[in-house]
């Protein structure tokens, strides 16, 4: 676990100042109808300490969040910001007593500079010229966010965006900041960067809120941790006094399980091929896709590490045929299928786990049953001839509900009112349930809870062992490393290097990710680099012993 | 496990009764503030139809009913056809000028001309959808164009083929020979007038769009389109060639709209050949939230308004054109109403899922999938 760096003031966990406390919760309670989202909440936030607030997806952590930003208002329970009792109706009102918050999925145009961006909503505060632009440049010198206000959004990289984000928040006069899950976009190297900002808001007085569910991060850089399981507090610990373990098994309620090592399964028969996929860009942009050659044996999972929107999405695209590639050829077995649609190629036997399971996997408003016929419209036992299989296709959802554990009352609900983990376990079930050959997995865990993670990746690795090939593209570093035969890091488009995942650290992954190692030969390696460099060797989650839990496997060891 | 949802049910009903009571409010209020009288509007639109007006009734329904199918194809998709107004009048020009040929004896040429309508209906709604699928333009704009255009084209075409009708000024054309026309079904007691026989067209248009729909792969197909483009995509729905048929489809169903008052009524196309059921089916393909049966009590009501409304100026002195003003707050109310109770829906039914999940872990600690 990394200390807290020097120059942030020490977080004294010994009660100097008793009730400096720049956020205090009690009781907090919001039901809705027949269900209780929060149910008395209590933890209390120090004033200038990063405090972190960890639990499973849907154990009530937005509910909280949103809650404290003012988008919703608690049932009962009283919240107090700098000692004194706030009624939050509106986000403006949570702006209004100093409360930010920087969301998930960055809330930035494109094509607007910082600048505009940053005034965009607050062009009362310092006008939208000169005066705001002095203003922005004061808040990124002194808290070392290093943001030109004149640059363009659409020119920066994901961990800039987020220092926008941040400014934003700061701009706007905020003393409480509240970052949403900030490391999911993010590399190693990039988090490191982003705790680093946050010591820094921490030495200026500033309260950061915290909410992860990547354990050894948050040991890493929170001066005090929350766990919230079922929707209340189950306690607050020093971070010191705990490692990952502990803390995940506070998270889920139980003992983790461990997982079980594995031999390799690789054989010598290739399934999938692709060769030479290249991808135009618009024009004058580099290609998206720059001569592509992966090679996927039976039993083998391939993986695929990169900052995202390096090629991963367009080249899944590509291999599924939602995409005519530029020039290039996908084999399947010995069978050409570039010219092949989407439904053809499905029916061949490729299984594909979307990265957006909303946008690409559901019908979020379709009962589960109909769900489970998407994507494999035109086969058995949804489809007879021409018509849907009703009757089959219902049997059949209650037969995935049952062996993949979807948690749900009936197959007749709505996909949207399952929980993201349910859902992709119907959306794994479904793509399994065909004998595939081949399965394109992008960010199968992406959002889901430990439990239905674990079971995802159990699922993957069953099928590895029955000879399927799988090409797995994922941003958790540590899935990756733990369930892969054979890491490629792709790069702008490219392949830039080959790991194998028994030797490689999360650290080597993430320097060439963003290129700042030598796996390309005369790169044209640029702006992440010099970032990245800056801190080698600082990924948070230097040490592999701390979270065994969170870790897909560590099937590589017994080879 | 195929159970009717009582709590669905009820808001699924709750919804069009609720548009109604508000539309029935804000046209009361708004008769009062001009100093009308209120009672003899709601007594005379709301009194029960003689039997002449019953089959008024019902034949303006049938109409109307076509066109909201036509509406619906569209909108399960998340299209948008405005144009159906145009294609129908494209095709019941062409119908009635092919009709009018008398080239084929009577039956025979009926069934040709509903065919030929349907190209005719089709082939105007697929220049939108070739628009919309190589040049990306709305079909919204394109079909609101397409409409002005048909109005141009079928009017100067009109004239170029028109015979005139003795004693009176209107133009049409060339009036079907006897042998094709159909009297109607006497369907409703002590009514004169008949009922048109091509209610079965309408009946049986309402049954291929369930069945298709709800049935068949194509139709999953179109509503995953309709409810998730990407998500179609996907699922290897080609979604460009989903848009041309639908569009396609949406047109050819429009040509039909025409058919029952050609050969049930008009006998001819000309300049009094009834206008704006394209639009008026916009609306009730609306209030029937697309469903086959919904549609049908839609298409009803509408009709129910349109004919009631007849005798507003004579008996309660007020222009019909109230009636209007009732079905547009209808449509308003019914598109706030049905949004409002999706939602709604939508959060109950995870809330639903969320305590029965509780329950069933509490219960049954143990438990593992979903219980039944």
């Amino acid at each position: 676990m990394c200390p807290i760096s020097a120059s942030a003031p020490a977080p004294s966990p010994s009660p100097v100042q008793g009730d400096d406390f720049a956020v205090e919760l009690e009781g907090i309670t919001k039901r809705f109808p027949g269900v209780v989202a929060n149910k008395d909440i209590g933890f209390k936030v120090r004033r200038g300490t990063v405090h972190a607030i960890v639990g499973e997806n849907g154990a009530g952590k937005s509910t909280l969040m949103k809650i404290l930003y003012g988008v919703q208002r608690p049932d009962e329970g009283s919240i107090r910001v700098d000692g004194k009792e706030v009624n939050l109706h509106s986000p403006s009102d949570a702006i209004a007593v100093g409360i930010g918050m920087v969301f998930q999925h960055f809330q930035l145009a494109d094509n607007f500079t910082v600048l505009e961006n940053v005034t965009l909503g607050a062009e009362k505060l310092h006008g939208i010229g000169d005066a705001a632009r002095t203003k922005i440049r004061e808040i990124s010198d002194s808290y070392g966010l290093d943001i030109d206000p004149d640059a363009l959004v659409a020119d920066l990289g994901v961990g800039a965006r987020q220092r926008i984000e941040i400014l934003k928040v700061l701009y706007r006069n905020a003393r409480i900041i509240i970052l949403d899950e900030p490391t999911a976009v993010l590399v190693p190297q990039e988090v490191e960067e982003l705790f680093d900002n946050l010591r820094g808001l921490k030495a200026e007085g500033l309260t950061v809120l915290f909410i992860s569910h990547k354990l050894d991060e948050v040991l890493s850089v929170a001066d005090s941790v929350t766990v919230i399981r079922r929707g209340t507090t189950i306690d607050t610990v020093d971070p010191k006094s705990v490692n990952a373990r502990q803390l995940a098994e506070l998270m889920v309620g139980s003992q983790l399980p461990t997982p079980e090592t594995e031999e390799s399964t690789v054989t010598d028969k290739v399934v999938l091929r692709t060769e030479d996929i290249v991808l135009a860009g618009g024009a004058a942009t580099r290609n998206v896709l720059d001569g592509i050659s992966l090679t996927i044996r039976a039993g083998e999972v391939l993986g695929i590490a990169g900052v995202e929107g390096n090629g991963q999405a367009e080249l899944v695209e590509v291999i599924m045929g939602m995409r005519e590639p530029t020039s290039g050829l996908v084999f399947l077995h010995d069978k050409d299928i570039s010219d092949w649609h989407v439904r053809e190629i499905r029916e061949a036997g490729v299984a594909y786990i979307p990265e957006d399971r909303h946008r690409h996997a559901l019908l979020l408003e379709a009962p589960l049953w109909e769900n489970r016929v998407l994507g494999h419209q035109t086969e058995e036992p949804n489809a007879k001839g021409g018509l849907i299989n009703a009757a089959g296709a219902k049997a059949d959802t209650e037969r995935i509900v049952r062996d993949y554990d979807v948690r749900t009352p009936s197959i007749h609900v709505k996909a949207a009112s399952l929980s993201g983990g349910n859902q992709q376990k119907l959306i794994v079930g479904r793509e399994m349930s065909h004998q595939p050959k081949v399965l394109v997995a992008a960010h199968p865990t992406r959002g889901v809870d430990v439990g239905a993670q674990a079971s995802i990746w159990d699922i993957i690795r069953t099928a590895r062992r029955d000879g399927l090939a799988v090409l797995l593209i994922s941003a958790d570093l540590e899935e990756l490393i733990g369930l892969s035969d054979t890491i490629h890091v792709i790069l702008r488009g490219r392949l830039t290097g080959t790991f194998d995942p028994d030797t490689v650290t999360a650290e080597d992954l993430g320097a060439a990710m963003t290129g700042a190692t030598g796996h390309e030969p005369g790169g044209d390696v640029d702006q992440p680099s010099a970032d990245a460099s800056a801190h080698p060797g600082a990924a948070p989650s230097a040490d592999p012993g701390a979270d065994p839990s969170v870790k897909p496997s560590d099937s590589k060891d017994a080879r | 496990m195929n159970r009717i949802n009582p709590r669905k049910a009820l808001l699924g009903i709750a919804a069009p009764v609720l548009a109604l009571l508000v539309a029935f409010l804000i046209t009361s209020l708004l008769l009062v503030l001009f100093g009308d009288p209120v009672g003899e509007v709601w007594k005379t639109i709301l009194s029960w139809p003689r039997p002449r007006q019953l089959v008024q009734i019902i034949n303006e329904a049938t109409v109307l009913y076509l066109s909201a199918i036509a509406v619906a194809v569209g909108f399960r998709m998340n299209i948008f056809n405005i144009g159906v107004d145009g294609q129908y009048r494209v095709a019941a020009f062409a119908g009635a000028l092919f009709a009018g040929q008398a080239w084929f004896p009577g039956p025979l040429n009926v069934l040709l001309t509903l065919i030929v309508a349907m190209a005719a209906g089709g082939f105007w709604a697929w220049i939108a959808a070739y628009l919309k699928v190589k040049r990306g333009v709305s079909e919204v704009i394109s079909t609101i164009m397409l409409n002005a255009i048909a109005t141009g084209v079928v009017q100067w075409l009109l004239l170029k083929v028109a015979v005139k009708q003795p004693g009176s000024n209107t133009i049409s054309t060339e009036p079907i020979p006897e042998s094709s026309q159909l009297e109607g079904l006497a369907l409703i007691p002590g009514a004169t007038n008949k009922v048109y026989t091509l209610i079965v067209l309408a009946v049986a248009v309402g049954f291929a769009y369930w069945f298709v729909l709800g049935k068949t792969r194509f139709g999953f197909d179109l509503r995953a389109t309709g409810q998730s483009e990407s998500a179609a995509v996907a699922s290897g729905v080609k979604v460009p060639r989903m848009v041309v048929t639908t569009i396609v489809a949406s047109g050819a169903l429009a040509g039909l709209i025409g058919m029952p008052l050609l050969f049930g009524q008009d006998h001819s196309y000309g300049t009094t050949f009834q206008a704006g059921l394209g639009f008026a089916g916009i609306g009730i393909a609306l209030l029937g939230r697309n469903h086959p049966i919904g549609i049908g009590l839609a298409a009803l009501l509408w009709a129910f308004l349109n004919i009631q409304s007849n005798a507003l100026q004579i008996q309660a002195g007020v222009a019909t054109e109230v009636v209007n003003i009732i079905q547009g707050t209808i449509i308003f109310a019914v598109v706030v109403a049905y949004e409002l109770i999706r939602r709604a829906d939508v959060r109950l039914e995870q809330q639903r899922v969320a305590r029965e999940l509780a329950n069933a872990g509490q219960g049954t600690p143990a438990q593992e999938g979903a219980p039944a």
